[in-house]
Formats: structure tokens, sequence, C-alpha cells
């Protein structure tokens, strides 16, 4: 242990938080989580609620495996990780539940399939295992920030060109309907977000050429 | 002639290396190789010469596809007036149509070539043709009463995302023009399909494909040979089997469609819906659609034209022979398959090409590892008798 303690938001705990928002965002670069940024992307109403459960899951989650890293053995790691995932997910659902009734019911199975994601199981095997709590709690913040991002943006453009509405307000004025303006059904469909997914990726490339594979 | 020559002479250090239109360089390509064949030669590698390029190769089906677009163009308007009760010439029926198609065609080939242009500029490469044919199809394919900023949107979606995020021309996996259709299918279904659409300015006019997804009686279905001649409402293009059929023969002469696909989506579909005929009395018998007369699949909707114009694109289709006989068999089964089958979708051709264009590649995948197991194994028997 180094005697001389490092403050909170050193600029390397700073970078924890930052950089899956951007560079190594779990959903554009990774390309992890993308069931669930198909799925619950309709509406930004669902899909803000949705950010936020994965959001305290992955906080928390790694900050618990991070404070039992030490006395996990390594044969049995992969189902502590998936207790530990497991119970908070399903106090999310509870709390869904209890608070915001609607809105679970719109995210249905998906809630409980927050396990099967794989940032979750990502940052706790990647990172979590192998650091103290603070970078942790840090690290879960910035990771499910970032794919929180990405799946507002997407529900953002699809609400408002499939629905005509962002956050359940009508934004389009009446009279583009009168003169013909149709809201776009495909917009809602499943392959849509994958194709809204894909234009972010493309967008994101496109400005950082470094992300370029070969 | 030469008057143009010498003025595209005179202007072209504009556009080259250095000049100051540099970045129009690729607009400034396409129009000068459009005009006149490429004086380019190559400086390594095969030296053959064929003046059928690209841009004849796309030439020469639109070639095809204008008897196919005025025939389109006088049915739009003889549907029409009939839909109205209204006594018409065949010049009034002509200019009605032409007032509803021509802006179609115009608003797909303003979209669609800007937005390659456009792609071409940025990165650099020449403004490839394959959109003189996609531009042509898509008003083809699409109701006469489609409103115009649908076409738009529909032409700018099947461009950016069917076309050029795959990196343009050639490397596309899915038709453009059936991806237009998809796109507008999908997300406007009301303008899409029902019995509302296929007939300009009328209440209504069912299609032969309509009326059998209600499950009409067959008696109520325009005669065999006002389907096969084209008299029926519909998509504007997809009407007329008989100027598709020459169409097709055309491109079949020109080798430029493949008659291996063409005669195989046919053969698979009529397979499919003999079939249909047999099992219908046992399996389905209030099923109308699986009575119906196996040939009739073959003249009514969009088979006999995705057959001919879409099945056969050469750059989404299979590529090897045996591949082409397997890709095209399927389409016509799949495109029976869901017409008959699934009451959701009227029209199974256009999802049939679309799924059959991603399994294309796949196709020829195992084809080509067929051929090579063959003669592996070819060589190790010679090899044995050998030693």
């Amino acid at each position: 242990m180094s005697s001389t303690r490092e403050p909170l938001f050193s600029s390397k705990n700073i970078k924890l938080l930052t950089t899956p928002l951007g560079r190594e965002n779990p959903i554009t670069v990774q390309v992890l989580g993308i069931c669930s940024a198909l799925a619950v992307t309709v509406k930004m109403q669902p899909a803000f609620v949705m950010a936020v459960s994965v959001i305290a899951v992955l906080a928390v989650g790694n900050v618990v495996i991070s404070l039992l890293r030490k006395t996990i053995a390594p044969r049995i790691r992969i189902i502590v990780q998936l207790v530990v995932a497991a119970a908070l997910v399903i106090l999310v659902d509870q709390i869904l539940k209890a608070f915001v009734y609607d809105i679970s019911k719109q995210l249905s199975v998906f809630v409980g399939l927050i396990i099967t994601n794989c940032i979750i199981m990502g940052r706790f095997e990647a990172f979590s295992m192998s650091n103290k709590p603070w970078p942790s709690f840090l690290d879960g913040i910035g990771n499910a920030s970032g794919y929180g991002l990405i799946l507002i943006v997407v529900a953002f453009f699809r609400e408002l060109l499939g629905s005509g509405t962002i956050w359940g307000y009508p934004v389009i004025p009446q009279f583009l309907y009168d003169i013909g303006y149709k809201d776009n059904g495909l917009m809602i469909l499943p392959p849509m977000a994958l194709i809204v997914v894909g234009t972010i990726i493309w967008v994101q490339r496109a400005k950082v050429k470094e992300l370029i594979e070969d | 002639m030469n008057a143009i020559r010498k003025y595209l002479d005179k202007i072209k250090p504009n556009f080259q290396k250095g000049g100051k239109l540099e970045y129009l360089h690729s607009t400034f390509d396409a129009f000068e190789t459009f005009l006149f064949v490429p004086n380019k030669t190559t400086f390594s590698g095969s030296h053959i010469r064929d003046y059928m390029d690209m841009k004849r190769t796309m030439s020469m089906v639109v070639l095809a596809l204008i008897p196919i677009l005025l025939f389109g163009m006088w049915n739009v308007g003889y549907q029409h007036f009939i839909a109205n009760s209204v006594e018409s010439g065949f010049w009034a029926n002509m200019l009605f149509g032409a007032r509803k198609v021509l802006p179609i065609l115009i608003v797909s080939y303003v979209v669609g070539l800007g937005i390659e242009f456009a792609f071409a500029q940025i990165r650099g490469h020449e403004v490839n043709e394959g959109f003189l044919v996609t531009g042509f199809l898509i008003p083809l394919i699409v109701p006469p009463d489609i409103p115009l900023w649908m076409v738009a949107l529909a032409t700018a979606f099947a461009v950016i995302f069917g076309k050029e995020v795959f990196g343009g021309t050639g490397m596309n996996i899915l038709n453009p023009a059936l991806t237009a259709r998809a796109f507008l299918f999908f997300a406007y279904p009301q303008d899409m399909s029902g019995e509302k659409v296929w007939v300009a300015d009328a209440l209504s006019g069912a299609t032969p494909l309509g009326k059998l997804m209600v499950n009409e009686p067959l008696a109520s279905l325009p005669s065999p040979s006002d389907m096969f001649f084209g008299f029926i409402p519909g998509s504007v293009g997809e009407t007329s089997t008989l100027l598709i059929l020459l169409g097709g023969l055309f491109l079949i002469y020109t080798g430029i469609a493949s008659w291996k696909i063409i005669i195989s989506v046919f053969a698979g579909g009529y397979a499919l819906a003999l079939l249909f005929n047999f099992l219908g009395p046992i399996i389905a018998p209030e099923n109308v659609y699986m009575a119906m007369p196996a040939y009739y699949h073959l003249i009514i909707g969009g088979f006999a034209f995705g057959a001919v114009y879409m099945a056969t694109d050469p750059v989404t289709a299979a590529q090897t022979n045996r591949g082409k006989w397997i890709y095209g068999l399927l389409i016509g089964i799949l495109a029976v398959l869901i017409r008959v089958l699934n009451p959701a979708y009227p029209e199974g051709m256009m999802l049939a090409i679309l799924l059959m264009n991603v399994f294309a590649p796949l196709i020829d995948y195992y084809v080509v590892k067929a051929n090579i197991n063959k003669r592996l194994k070819r060589f190790q028997k010679t090899q044995l008798a050998t030693t």
C-alpha cells in the first residue's frame, strides 16, 4: 500500500468515468448489450428507466464484487458474480414494480434480462475483480452511462420519427399531419433500432479514425 | 457531338488535380463517360476491351424497362377512368398516367443520384451507374398514388443503407430498389397495401392479390388473359406479364440477365403452387388461394417482374451456375409460400427475393466447396490407383 492516497477524482479516475461514454462505449465500440438496446428503445421513458436500472446494478455490483474480490475463489467466481448480479436485478425489478408499475410493464422481461447483459458480467470480470471499490464504482457508473446514453439517443430518434412524440408529448405539429406527413412504422420495429445504432457507430467512427479496424 | 467533345476538353483541366474545381472531379467524370467512351487504358493485368461496361449494361436494362413504364402509365390512366366510370381514349389514359408516374420517376432519380454524387465526391471515387436502373425500377414497383415525399425518403434509405454503407454499386447485399419498396411497405403500410391505393384517385380497386387475401371467390378475379396482358390494377410496372417476358428475353439475348435464374424462379413457384393445388382440398378446403390454378401465381402481382428484373440483379444474385438454380428455385418457392400461407403479406415476391439476396453468398460458398471436395476425391482416387 502506498502511503500517499490518491485523490478521489484523480485524472485516472475521471477517465474511468468518461472513456466509456465515447471512445470505449460498451454499445458502439465493444458491441455489448445490443439486445436490450433494440428492445426497449421504442419510447424514451422506458429507455431512460432501463438506463437508470443498469447504472444502479452495475455501480453497486461492481462495488460488491470489488469488496469480495480477495475472498472469491477463482474457480467459482462466475457463480458468485451471477449471484450478485441476480440479487441486484431482483431488487431493481421490485423497486420498479412498486414505484413505476406502468413502465415496469413495458420493460417486461428486459429488466430481468439485465442479468444476461454482457456489460454487467464483462465489467465484473474485467474490472472489479482486480480493482479497488472506488475505481470500480466509477467504472460501473461510466460504463452503464455509456450504455444508457446510446439507449436514450436511439430512443429519441425512434420515438420522434416512429410515434411523433418525445417523452410522450406530441412534438410534430398537427399541420404537418394535415398536409400528409405520416409517422414511420418501420421505426417502431426492432430492425430500425439496429440501423439507428449502426448509424451512430458510423458517425462515431467517421469522427474518431482510430476506431476503424482493418 | 464534336462541339461537346471540344467543350469538355476545354473545361477538363479545371477538374483535374490542382484545378479550381477539383472537388467536383467525379461529377465531371460521370458526365464525360456518360457521353463518350472512356479513353483510359489499363497499365497492368488483363487488357480485355469490351464495350459492355457497366454504363452499357445499365442502359440495356433501362431500354428493356421503357415499354413497361409506358404501358404502366397507360394502365394507370385506364384503371383510373374505369374506376370512375368515364369513357376515355388512349391519349387521355396516357396523359393521366404520365402525370402520376413521371413525378415519381423524377423524384426517385433526383434524390438517388443526388446522394450517389454526394458520396462519390466525399469518397473520391467515380459516380457509379448502378442507380440508373434502381431509379427506374423504384417507380415501377410502387402504387401510383404513393405520396412523393415517401418515394424520396425510401430512395434515400435504399441508397444510403442498402448500398453506400456497404461500399457502393457492386458491394450491396440487398437489391436497392426492393430495399426501397420494403422500407415503404413496413414504414407506411396504409399507403402500400389494402385496396385503396392501387388505382389513382379512386375509392377502391382491389388487386387480384388483395382479393385473394380476403378469400374472395376465384370468379371475382380478372380473366387470365387480362392478368397476362396487364389490364389490372397494381403497382405501376408489374401488371403486364407479357411485356415483362419480352423485356426478359431481350435481357437474356444481350447476356445481362441469367436465364437460369428466371426459369428456376418460375419453376419453383409453379411447382409449389401445383403442390398446394393437390394439398388444398385436404388441409385447408376454405382457402381459395390454395385452389387457385397454379399458373395464376406467375401472372398476378409482382411475381414475373421480380423474377425477371429483381432476382437476376447480377450483384445480389448467386454467382455460381448451380447456385443460380438453387437461388432461383428457392425464390419461387418462398414467394408462393408467403403468399398462400402468411395472411399478413399478400405479396411474397419482395420478401422472398430479399431473403435469398442475403443467402446468395452462402449458397455460392457451399457450391464452390462441394466442387472442391468432388475434385479432391477424384484426385485421391487417382492417387490410390497409381500407388
